[in-house]
């Protein structure tokens, strides 16, 4: 897994609640059997005004310029503002695919669905939550021509062009998972006694859960 | 002498404290466990990079027998003896197959009777148990909570650690009780307290919490009611739904396939019998709603949150005080193509889609057959269609011969899968078409670019279907 430590990159506000995973990445992305390849289709529905499938070229379509996405001054942004219950939906671990594969690392938001922020930690992507007078404060911020905001995972804090340095939490084994890249399955293997210690012992319990 | 400290040491539990602390392997700080997984249930889409990355890294599944799988979303609900016609999708289909077979995993195939939406033949094969940990790499894993069972959708690099390990690293999540008062009224379903809820807590309103279902209205519903309810858990933003197990549990599972029989059984019994929250447990946050006041629901908007009675009003964003919130509502008006106000029984619908891991066991069928019988489908209506949860819910429904009922009325009877639930395989929806369907997510472009959902319950749809516009079915 890539890791993560500090990334300052240019700053996309979405300016959306309930942003959910169908928008992220719609269902005909998903069948695409590869961990890849996703970003042409990020926020496919919002992004072009013609459908499009995986065996369309993305640059054959006609992008939306309303859309945040396609504004010139957003181009090469890392950092994803967003607003409350971001990656609502379906589990798809795609929708995170789609972010990193286009090129975010980072989204920050007043709160997340479950799932996708779970799902955000397998990839080196990381989800912060902020309250909400400090998401106010950087959508306000954003609207500055070339913002750049600071994630600095070690430090846990997102810090402003003006200096300004905003904390969040993060669960310590997540964020040693993501400054290390560690390989999760890795680690868990390591306790293989545990597991089958934990199995000896339910058989005796529960023994048709293993009939 | 007495003890007053006699109850602290034996604190009461809620379901979620008992299912949670049968599974750990190893407590990890900070409340993250390691936790085991009684069963993984696997299907197309979400399990190819998972396996993958087994192969990649030269690991085999920990424990095969822990594992099911079945391709539910990208099959044909039409004619299957040609196979699936859209080469991408035949390719994941084929992918999950080829999996199977190389690491030994159960699968029911296309063409197996027991094939059908991984949410309806878990429970249906007693596959899904009570007290068990459930996972699959689908949200609307939720649905197995019905059974008392910790179930929860993951995703694909999780679906891979529970493969590898038949474990998941998993932080203890809020508990949430959300209890429904009394009884229903005649003709609301599961479907409509499962929505009435999310209209009261959002759907953000769950979010970091397992959510129990309680009350008088939840213990009076069947095992497929309880499903629907638990189905819609994620929809209220919790991971988990939980119903605690009563003899309406243990009768549905008992003689299932897959359920345990003789002494095992007994024993799997007296254990199940346990599975409530004791009298006391205490829950980080409670909601009650009385179960009278719920009338059958339609949404009207782009989040399954944006729902109202169907007597009711398509809402006014001007009367909405936060911005946010304002410009989502004025957002998905414009999406559905509706005016602040309108009445919801005056909304014309173009398609009809009854199915989904939510509303597509046997009793939804024989629901919605209800309404139909010797009616027809009106002009307006386009398409009508039936997609049964499994072969085996298709069986007993033309046992039963439902699908006549459907069938005389003008709608279509197809065979097993998600179908327009999502619209991976070639059911879906037009841009501006509008749909009454017993489905979970109104999300924009869910069941088709440019489609507008609206989501009921499989009475509602049906008479929706009969009218071309929403009724109210109590009238």
């Amino acid at each position: 897994m890539q890791a993560f430590t500090q990334v300052t990159g240019l700053t996309l506000p979405l300016d959306r609640a309930n942003v959910d995973t169908d928008a992220i990445i719609p269902k005909q992305y998903l069948k695409s059997i590869k961990r890849s390849g996703f970003g042409p289709f990020l926020f496919d529905d919002w992004r072009y005004l013609d459908a499009g499938d995986l065996d369309i070229d993305p640059a054959t379509r006609r992008p939306n310029p309303e859309f945040v996405l396609n504004q010139p001054r957003y181009k090469g942004a890392s950092v994803l503002l967003a607003r409350e219950n971001f990656g609502c939906g379906s589990s798809r671990e795609h929708a995170v695919w789609a972010l990193s594969d286009y090129g975010f690392r980072t989204v920050i938001a007043p709160s997340f669905a479950d799932i996708f922020f779970n799902n955000s930690f397998k990839t080196g992507f990381l989800p912060i939550v902020l309250k909400d007078e400090e998401i106010d404060a950087l959508f306000v911020e954003a609207q500055a021509e070339g913002y750049r905001l600071t994630v600095d995972l070690p430090e846990q804090t997102v810090r402003t062009p003006g200096g300004k340095s905003f904390r969040f939490d993060i669960d310590p084994f997540r964020k040693d998972c993501l400054v290390r890249g560690l390989d999760e399955i890795g680690l868990t293997l390591q306790r293989s006694e545990a597991i089958r210690a934990y199995e000896a012992r339910r058989k005796q319990e529960a023994p048709w859960l293993f009939a | 002498m007495t003890n007053p400290s006699a109850a602290s040491e034996t604190p009461s539990k809620t379901l979620y404290d008992k299912l949670w602390q049968a599974h750990v392997v190893a407590e990890m700080g900070d409340g993250a466990a390691l936790l085991y997984i009684d069963r993984h249930l696997v299907h197309e889409v979400t399990s190819p990079q998972a396996f993958d990355g087994l192969r990649l890294n030269g690991r085999k599944p920990w424990r095969l027998a822990a594992n099911l799988a079945v391709a539910d979303h990208n099959v044909p609900t039409t004619d299957r003896s040609q196979g699936i016609a859209d080469p991408i999708s035949r390719t994941q289909v084929d992918a999950l197959d080829s999996n199977c077979d190389e690491f030994g995993i159960t699968e029911f195939r296309m063409s197996d009777l027991r094939q059908g939406i991984v949410h309806v033949i878990g429970p249906e094969q007693g596959a899904t148990l009570p007290g068990m940990t459930v996972v699959c790499g689908d949200s609307h894993t939720s649905t197995h909570g019905a059974f008392g069972a910790l179930a929860f959708g993951i995703g694909t690099s999780e679906v891979e650690h529970a493969l590898a390990t038949q474990t998941l690293v998993q932080k203890k999540s809020r508990s949430m009780r959300v209890t429904v008062h009394g009884k229903v009224a005649p003709g609301i379903t599961a479907k409509d307290i499962v929505l009435a809820i999310i209209g009261r807590i959002g759907t953000a309103g769950g979010n970091g919490s397992t959510i129990e279902f309680a009350g008088e209205a939840i213990a009076a519903l069947s095992m497929e009611g309880r499903m629907t309810v638990c189905n819609m858990a994620i929809e209220a933003g919790a991971r988990a739904g939980i119903i605690a197990v009563d003899q309406t549990t243990i009768d549905y599972v008992k003689g299932r396939p897959f359920a345990p029989k003789g002494e095992n059984w007994d024993k799997a019994v007296a254990w199940w019998n346990t599975l409530h929250s004791d009298a006391g447990a205490k829950f980080d946050s409670e909601v009650l709603i009385e179960a009278a006041d719920i009338k059958p629901q339609v949404t009207w908007g782009t989040s399954p949150e944006m729902v109202v009675p169907v007597d009711g009003r398509v809402p006014d964003p001007a009367k909405e005080a936060d911005a946010t919130r304002r410009q989502g509502m004025e957002r998905a008006l414009h999406y559905m193509g509706l005016a602040a106000n309108t009445p919801i029984n005056e909304i014309r619908i173009d398609k009809v889609f009854i199915g989904s891991c939510t509303n597509s066991r046997i009793e939804d069928l024989r629901a919605a057959a209800k309404v139909v019988g010797g009616k027809r489908i009106a002009s307006n209506v386009k398409l009508a269609m039936v997609v049964p949860g499994s072969g085996l819910v298709k069986q007993q429904a033309e046992k039963e011969g439902l699908d006549r009922v459907f069938l005389d009325a003008g709608f279509e009877w197809r065979e097993p899968g998600c179908s327009m639930c999502l619209g991976m395989n070639a059911d879906r929806l037009s841009p501006g078409e509008r749909c009454a369907s017993t489905s979970n997510r109104n999300f924009e472009g869910r069941q088709g670019q440019g489609g507008r959902t609206h989501l009921v319950s499989p009475a509602m749809a049906a008479a929706a279907a009969i009218a071309g516009h929403f009724v109210d079915i109590r009238g």
